[in-house]
Order: structure tokens, then C-alpha cells, then sequence
């Protein structure tokens, strides 16, 4: 009985939202954009990395791609309430699974990307953090992120795998806001993703993790059922799978999903 | 007083009249705007799970640290606030306009504003943290103290302009007869006018505990989140919600039942309804 209830209500509030999102959406998309639109649902850490693809991509089709970029579990819980967005990359495994496991996606997911961890600490590494097991000292601030979001996750595991364990002053929500904590010069270092350090452009420095690539992130990405241009979606895809896309989020310091 | 009879005479014939469509029409649409999202909060508790989800040691923990918190942040902005309204109110001073509008300041911004502008002063770098920093190794963010601190910066105007009004709706010329009577400006103030805006200042109060037990932008901005030390229920309903939205919503409908049951305790006990 409640779970008929808990459906009844997901798709009460699933029609409003489409029916609202339709609303507005429908006009601009539709005139000017000879090859279509896309949207594209992306996990936060690929702002940089994708907002440059899709211009590339927007060049080569003469389409339209539009971005949301958030937490992957706020996507995935806007495209289980029926968003309509055409692909999905999320910045772990799990919450992709919840996606696929839901019938939202076209297809198998396909792992894109790695992202490891890495330290990150203010200009001049005021507290002398030089490995990971400094991390738990304490003299030593730190900011990881809560173990509800995807880096969270892999900096738990990371504890785990190497017997660390790190007395956090804070949980942030997601890894953009440990790395402002840093940047801020409120905390002496911050568990983030090696992409992150390389965004913050000379704001940070890094300081690699030994074993680090055990508890690295898959990002996969998929084309949704939902999609209205089920082909363009595809397209998008093959791209951030392709050579150009693979050197673009090197350069951006994810890792390629090959290697081991 | 005297005009008292006539007027409630004119009061029961408005009210005999018939309820204009015009007012009644956007007034229901008003009222289910407002109900309906808890009603969707109550059909989406899993009634099964609510125990067990309560009864776990993060959530108490959570709940306790708010009740605390908002409850030391009400103290605090009773005990600055209260005088700082009756500076605005009863004293004359060049600029006392531009006092209260940057009393009011913190109402407008987004909390997560107050939050980073807190960070910026307060914080281990920040204008004053950093030399408090030096000289005693401690800094305000990251403790429950700093939680306390952004709840008095968003909820302390509520109080302030709260109190304000009923000093100004209370009648000067008891201090004045108090004053005459030998009284200090101190001593009329705790006997006389404080008294008198008891009201107002009640009513403050529950309003600024009211906004501090929900605070989440200038909290988790300023303050960090670590279950048991910063982590508040608003800041637990928003993290349970990344990985689990049947505990956030546990979380919400229990925040929800507490302040409801507090508001409504001290309404009755205080707070006349008419």
C-alpha cells in the first residue's frame, strides 16, 4: 500500500515536471538549431571538460547542447522524476547503476573516464603535508567530502584500502566546496579529485596519493530512453568516447578508462 | 476606548457580509500552495522504516545539536539583540535610519551570502579570525560554536525587528512618569519598558529560534558539516537526500513535528491568538 502510494505519488510529481519543463523548454529549442538539441546531464567535475566538448561537437553537427551540471545522485534523481535530458555521465558507478536499473537508460553504460584522488593543499603547504598518512595527524585540518556523494565514497574506500584513518574537520557536500575550503586557507589540505587540483590552475598544489588508483572512480556515461533524438544522443556519446574527447579530459587530468 | 462599543458594531456587520469570490478564490489557492508540500511529505514517509531510522544515533544526534544550537543562538540574539532594539527604538544618533536598514540586511541576502561573509571575517584566514588565530591557535569554523554563530547572523534581525515594533507600540509616557519618579534610564528600561514590550519580545524570540532550527546556507557555509559537531538536521536532510531521499524525508517530517510542537507550546503558553 505505501509503495502503490510512494508510485502514485513519483508520478504525479514526474507529470508536473515534464509538463512544466515541456512548457518552457519548447520554444527557443526548437528554431536556430539545424542539427537538433541536446541535453546533457553531467556530473560536476566534468563542467570544465564538457562545457569545451560541447562547443566542438555543437561545431561539428551544427546542434545545440545544453548542460546541467550537479551532484550525480541530484541528476539521478531528477531523470528517476523525469527530467528530460538525452545523456547521462555520472561521476561513479553506483549511481549510474541506479539510473540503468531504473529503465532510464538506452543501452549499457560505458566507462569514459577515471578520476583518482589526490591532496590538495594552500600555496607553500603551510602544514607540511607530505603523504596521506599525515593527513590523520593532529595538527592537521581537513575537509573530505561527505560519504553520501561519489568522492566521499572513494575517499572512504581509500581509508579502508590503506588503513588511514583521517579525523575530518568537515564532510562538504561535494569536492568543489573542499577545495574552497583550501583555497579559502581554512583548512590545511582537502581529499579531492586530481581534475580538481588541476582546475584550481596554481590556487592549490597537489600532492599524489600513493595507491590511490585502487579506490579511483569510474565515469560512465550513457544515452537515455527518454531521449527526444535518440541518434544526436548517441552522437554525443561516440564523441566523448572518441580520440578527441579521450585527449580532452586527459588534458583536463582524468585518467584514460583503460587503464587498470 | 470609548469608541470601543460602535466599533465592534461595525466589526460584525462586515464580517455578516458574504465572502467575496475575489478574496476567497486566490486566499485557498494561497493556503493549498503552502499545505501541500507537507502533504506530499507525509504520503511519501515510509511509515514502516520511521522508527528505525529515528532511532538511529546520526539522526538524535542531528536533532539534539539543532534543538541546542538554535536554542544558545536564540539566548544570544536575546541578549544583543533586545538592546540593540532599544537603541534603534528610544535613542536619537546621527545615522540611526541606516542602523536599522543594515539590521535588516541579513533578512534580504541569501543565507549562503552571510555564510561566505562570515567565512571572510571570522574565519581561520578571515579579517579578525586570522589574528585570533595567531594568538590563541583557534578558529571559529568547523565548531559547534561557529553553527551558533551563523544562526544568531540570520536569525537575530527577526528579533530585533520584532522587538522594535513593540517598543514603538508601547506607550513612552510610563518611562516618562518612571523618570520623573527618580528612576534611572537603566532602571526604567528592566521595570517599565521592558515589561511592557514582553510581547513583542516573546514573539521575537520564538521567530529567531524558529529560524535558526532551519538554517542551512550560512551553517554549512561557514561552519562545515561533521556529523555530532556542525551537522544540523537541515544540513542532514540535505546530505541523506544525495543517497537516500526515504531518510531524508524521515529526517524533514521529524524536523517538521518538533518545531510544529514547539511553536505551538509556546503559542499557547505565551503568545495570545486571537
Amino acid at each position: 500500500m505505501t509503495d502503490g502510494r510512494l508510485r502514485a505519488g513519483t508520478a504525479a510529481a514526474s507529470a508536473l515536471l515534464l509538463a512544466a519543463l515541456a512548457g518552457c523548454g519548447g520554444a527557443p529549442g526548437g528554431d536556430g538549431a539545424r542539427g537538433g538539441s541536446l541535453t546533457v546531464f553531467a556530473a560536476a567535475s566534468l563542467t570544465e571538460v564538457f562545457t569545451g566538448l560541447g562547443e566542438r561537437f555543437e561545431e561539428e553537427t551544427g546542434s545545440t547542447v545544453e548542460f546541467s551540471f550537479a551532484g550525480s545522485s541530484d541528476l539521478a534523481r531528477q531523470i528517476a522524476d523525469g527530467a528530460p535530458a538525452d545523456v547521462f555521465a555520472s561521476a561513479d558507478a553506483p549511481t549510474m547503476d541506479e539510473v540503468a536499473e531504473g529503465g532510464f537508460a538506452d543501452g549499457d553504460p560505458e566507462v569514459f573516464a577515471r578520476n583518482v584522488l589526490r591532496i590538495a593543499v594552500p600555496p607553500g603547504n603551510p602544514a607540511g603535508v607530505e603523504d596521506f598518512a599525515d593527513l590523520a595527524g593532529d595538527g592537521v585540518t581537513v575537509a573530505v567530502c561527505a560519504p553520501e556523494v561519489p568522492c566521499g565514497a572513494a575517499a572512504e574506500e581509500l581509508m579502508e584500502a590503506t588503513g588511514v584513518r583521517i579525523g575530518a574537520a568537515s564532510q562538504e557536500e561535494d569536492v568543489k566546496a573542499a577545495l574552497t575550503r583550501v583555497r579559502l586557507g581554512e583548512v590545511d589540505a582537502a581529499l579531492v579529485y586530481e581534475t580538481d587540483v588541476r582546475s584550481a590552475d596554481g590556487d592549490v598544489e597537489g600532492i599524489g596519493i600513493e595507491g590511490a588508483e585502487e579506490a579511483a572512480n569510474d565515469y560512465p556515461i550513457v544515452p537515455l530512453a527518454s531521449s527526444g533524438d535518440p541518434g544526436l544522443a548517441r552522437e554525443w556519446v561516440d564523441f566523448v568516447l572518441s580520440e578527441e574527447g579521450a585527449g580532452a579530459l586527459t588534458d583536463a587530468g582524468f585518467r584514460p578508462a583503460s587503464e587498470p | 476606548m470609548a469608541a470601543g462599543a460602535p466599533g465592534r458594531r461595525t466589526a460584525a456587520a462586515v464580517r455578516r457580509g458574504r465572502t467575496p469570490w475575489a478574496l476567497l478564490v486566490p486566499a485557498l489557492i494561497g493556503l493549498a500552495f503552502l499545505v501541500l508540500p507537507f502533504a506530499g511529505l507525509l504520503i511519501r514517509t515510509p511509515w514502516g522504516d520511521l522508527l528505525p531510522l529515528l532511532s538511529s544515533a546520526e539522526v538524535r544526534g542531528a536533532l539534539w545539536l539543532s534543538l541546542g544550537t538554535a536554542t544558545a543562538a536564540t539566548a544570544v540574539s536575546l541578549l544583543f539583540g533586545v538592546p540593540l532594539a532599544w537603541l534603534i527604538a528610544r535613542t536619537e544618533f546621527p545615522g540611526r535610519r541606516a542602523v536599522r536598514a543594515l539590521v535588516t540586511v541579513p533578512l534580504v541576502i541569501p543565507p549562503v551570502v552571510g555564510g561566505v561573509a562570515l567565512l571572510l571575517v571570522l574565519g581561520r584566514s578571515g579579517l579578525l579570525g586570522r589574528h585570533l588565530y595567531e594568538w590563541t591557535g583557534f578558529s571559529l569554523p568547523f565548531t559547534t560554536a561557529a553553527v551558533v554563530v551563523a544562526q544568531v547572523f540570520v536569525a537575530m534581525p527577526f528579533l530585533v525587528i520584532s522587538v522594535e515594533g513593540a517598543l514603538r507600540g508601547a506607550d513612552r509616557r510610563y518611562e516618562e512618569a518612571a523618570a520623573t519618579l527618580g528612576a534611572s534610564r537603566w532602571t526604567a528600561f528592566r521595570r517599565v519598558t521592558l515589561p511592557m514590550a514582553a510581547p513583542g519580545v516573546v514573539a521575537g524570540a520564538v521567530l529567531a529560534w524558529a529560524r535558526a532550527l532551519g538554517e542551512f546556507g550560512a551553517t554549512i557555509t561557514f561552519a562545515g558539516n561533521f556529523p555530532g559537531t556542525t551537522q544540523t538536521m537541515p544540513l542532514a536532510v540535505y546530505l541523506a537526500m544525495q543517497e537516500s531521499p526515504e531518510q531524508a524525508v524521515v529526517l524533514s517530517l521529524v524536523l517538521l513535528l518538533v518545531s510544529l510542537a514547539v511553536l505551538v507550546a509556546l503559542r499557547d503558553r505565551w503568545v495570545g491568538t486571537p
